[in-house]
């Protein structure tokens, strides 16, 4: 027990938020002195903060191509730490200009005034994206809040060769998939299909969503209503609680060693996942390379066509920025120029969210799956059946009750649990909007 | 208070002075380096207050300032000027106070503290004696042995310490599984406060050990002969004059140990996303960050910030006060 160490970590983080506010001050007093030099003369420069590998290498596409706007990738952390961050930053006055943002953070960033409304530098950009994208980046309003830059539509990802060995069948529908479970456990009795991960509410949200969940939604009386328990979502966590009852679905959480240990030795038979699911692939089962194959999601009725997303992101514009007009032209060259989506695909490793992004000969099939060589045409037809999702202004905190109300529930392996701990997500939802002063109901 | 005394003596030293030389010009001349002198402690205490303030009198007041506001949301909340900061008084803190998540790390946190203070602390004090005797074969190696552990950062040594303990890929459950051995799961239940003290006392025991050792070393050695003519033994020399001697070093440690206890934070960060069974608020420092960094709630994070400054101010001021009496009395 370092006392050393443990002291510093309770110092950074007691004075880091100051400090933070602090240098955050100083520097913004330097940043708006250099930009009012900067639009007098010389390129207009742009702070940008992604998270995503390589981003930088195609800001330098954009910064050879356009002297006078020069854009510098900052690279931060994603998820809930990037939030925090950013409004921290906002309330210092320095926000960068430019802002990669999960579509689920949207609304707490727009309630928190970082995102600037670009409607009037967007121009037709509208017609370059499926109207469910584009519903999560104008919040169903008047406003534009984000250029959508990639999404994650949910797929089934199975072990080809396994299925075929055990004589197991892709399940088209969710009742099948219980079947198919019970059948791989019957098979191969150390291994199951897959597992009910706690530590991931963003999977958990998308399937919430293909079973037509709306967890957040605005109602005509300005007023929030939040539905996280509604009968779509409980159908779903009683569907998983059920699995994990019975037995036949892990219950340990993902993105552990074990579990990439699970994936690569074979032990874990299929993985519902999103359309980047080859690279998480790549490092965490690197000895199962040709043998996955993807198929559309589970469906709730038969013969009926929905998918959910886990993850995705947009460029937003905050509202710090002074150029304001420069950063939404980067914003959408970036996630709507040809060489631009192209260049994401390549360095960046993402699925597009433009549309033209998600045909065509930049998509080129994953190597990891090079026995399926229509990879992205099925994963275009499947992202063109994504239903919107609807999310609100504290995700955050649903999320962090999510992990702890699931985690306590798949550790019991109690079916019930998981439906008194979905109640606690809404409950602690609905309390925190409703403390922080939001008009807003339950559903 | 400091001025007059400093006066007198400038007027007494010019005694002196004014005899050898005579004239009236050199009886004032000495009172200038004297002006100067008195002004000086000050201005080489200015980098330092200047930093104290700027990174920990500054800081601390705006978490207070923080800890005493709130957010208003207006209406739903979305763009400009739908989100207030307003005064809030007490009301953050009646919050921490009856939050009850907050009330169990708290006490999560002391049940950790009392299986790894008393192990720590043990285990460094045996190990400085055991360097300390006469009798020790490469004590030096064995002294870096102990402490290396220490110079592992505590995050590697958490993810280290995490991947020992599952399951799939731990070799000792390799081992325990070719020996037919029960597979205790360590991330489970009370399992879990020894998996995370046993990280703390394998990391902690080097540094406690290093201080005790110092001051051991620091025992004049005739007393050892004295003791020795007397007819005392290795261990009797321990117990009796050892011991008694690094009685304030132990209590130095134990105070160190206290306060990183209560603020233990990286190993249940690390080890969070391998398990179900660790809450987001396991130890008081994660439910801050919790508060802080994922729900962006600053100002009930200070709050409870603050709280926790407190109450460790209170138990290190009571705990020290305790341990005075005691040592005081020990020496009557």
């Amino acid at each position: 027990m370092s006392i050393n160490r443990r002291q510093i970590s309770r110092r950074s983080i007691l004075a880091g938020a100051a400090a933070l506010g602090l240098t955050g001050t100083l520097a913004a007093c330097g940043g708006s002195d250099d930009d009012s030099g900067g639009s007098d003369s010389g390129p207009v420069k742009l702070t940008y903060w992604s998270w995503a590998p390589n981003m930088e290498k195609v800001a330098a596409i954009w910064n050879k191509k356009n002297p006078d706007i020069t854009v510098t990738v900052s690279k931060q952390a994603s998820g809930g730490e990037i939030v925090s961050k950013l409004i921290t930053a906002k309330k210092a006055g320095n926000a960068p200009d430019l802002i990669q943002v999960e579509y689920q953070s949207l609304p707490t960033l727009v309630s928190n005034d970082v995102l600037a409304d670009i409607t009037k530098y967007a121009g037709d950009t509208k017609s370059q994206f499926a109207e469910g994208l584009w519903g999560m980046v104008t919040l169903g309003t008047d406003a534009l809040y984000a250029i959508p830059q990639d999404a994650g539509p949910l797929m089934f990802y199975y072990r080809e060769d396994l299925f075929k060995k055990h004589g197991l069948s892709v399940p088209k529908t969710w009742t099948e998939f219980a079947e198919t479970a019970r059948a791989a456990r019957k098979a191969v009795p150390d291994a199951y299909l897959t597992t009910f991960s706690s530590n991931d509410p963003g999977l958990f949200a998308g399937l919430a969503q293909q079973a037509g969940g709306k967890w957040w939604t605005v109602g005509s009386g300005g007023k929030w209503t939040v539905g996280i328990d509604d009968a779509a979502t409980k159908q779903v966590a009683e569907f998983w609680g059920g699995l994990v009852q019975e037995g036949v679905i892990d219950n340990q959480p993902m993105y552990t060693p074990a579990w990439n240990n699970a994936l690569n030795k074979g032990t874990h038979l299929a993985w519902v996942s999103a359309v980047w699911a080859p690279g998480v692939l790549v490092s965490s089962a690197p000895d199962t390379k040709g043998k996955w194959r993807m198929a559309p999601l589970p469906q709730w009725k038969s013969g009926e066509n929905v998918t959910g997303s886990w993850g995705g992101s947009s460029t937003g514009v905050s509202t710090d920025s002074k150029h304001a007009e420069a950063a939404a032209k980067f914003a959408t060259w970036l996630n709507t120029d040809p060489e631009a989506l192209a260049a994401l695909v390549k360095e960046v490793a993402i699925y597009p969210a433009a549309t033209k992004g998600q045909s065509g000969d930049v998509l080129t099939t994953p190597e990891f799956f090079s026995n399926q060589a229509d990879f992205y045409t099925t994963a275009g037809q499947i992202a063109a059946t994504t239903a919107a999702a609807a999310w609100g202004p504290n995700v955050n905190t649903a999320y962090t009750t999510f992990q702890d109300a699931f985690g306590k529930a798949t550790k019991a392996k109690k079916e019930a649990q998981f439906d008194s701990a979905l109640a606690t997500v809404q409950s602690k939802t609905f309390a925190d909007m409703k403390k922080q002063g939001f008009e807003v109901t339950e559903a | 208070m400091t001025s007059a005394p400093l006066k007198g003596a400038g007027l007494v030293e010019a005694g002196p002075l004014a005899d050898g030389t005579g004239t009236a010009a050199q009886t004032v001349r000495p009172s200038r380096p004297r002006r100067r002198g008195r002004s000086a402690p000050y201005w080489f205490l200015v980098p330092t207050l200047t930093l104290f303030a700027a990174f920990t009198v500054v800081p601390i007041g705006y978490a207070i300032w923080l800890s005493l506001h709130r957010v208003q949301v207006k209406g739903i909340g979305l763009g400009k000027g739908a989100r207030q900061q307003v005064w809030n008084g007490l009301g953050n803190y009646t919050d921490v106070l009856k939050d009850s998540e907050f009330g169990h790390s708290v006490l999560r946190a002391f049940g950790y503290g009392l299986i790894v203070i008393p192990t720590m602390l043990g285990l460094a004090l045996l190990f400085a004696l055991m360097l300390d005797t006469p009798r020790a074969r490469s004590a030096p190696f064995a002294r870096l042995a102990i402490f290396l552990p220490y110079a592992v950062p505590g995050i590697i040594a958490a993810l280290m310490w995490g991947f020992l303990y599952l399951p799939d890929v731990s070799p000792f459950y390799y081992l325990l599984d070719k020996l037919g051995l029960p597979q205790p799961d360590l991330f489970d239940g009370g399992n879990l406060y020894l998996s995370f003290a046993n990280i703390a006392v394998w990391g902690g025991t080097g540094f406690n050990m290093i201080v005790i050792y110092t001051a051991l070393r620091a025992i004049p050695p005739d007393i050892y002969e004295a003791a020795r003519i007397d007819g005392a033994s290795d261990l009797k020399i321990a117990l009796r004059i050892k011991v008694p001697i690094v009685l304030p070093s132990l209590v130095l440690t134990f105070f160190f140990s206290v306060i990183a206890t209560l603020q233990v934070f990286t190993e249940p960060m690390a080890l969070k996303p391998l398990t179900n069974g660790l809450p987001s608020s396991w130890s008081p420092l994660m439910a801050i960050y919790d508060k802080a960094f994922l729900q962006s709630d600053i100002y009930g994070a200070s709050a409870t910030a603050v709280v926790l400054a407190l109450a460790t101010f209170v138990l290190s001021f009571t705990l020290l006060r305790i341990s005075d009496r005691y040592t005081r009395e020990d020496r009557a």
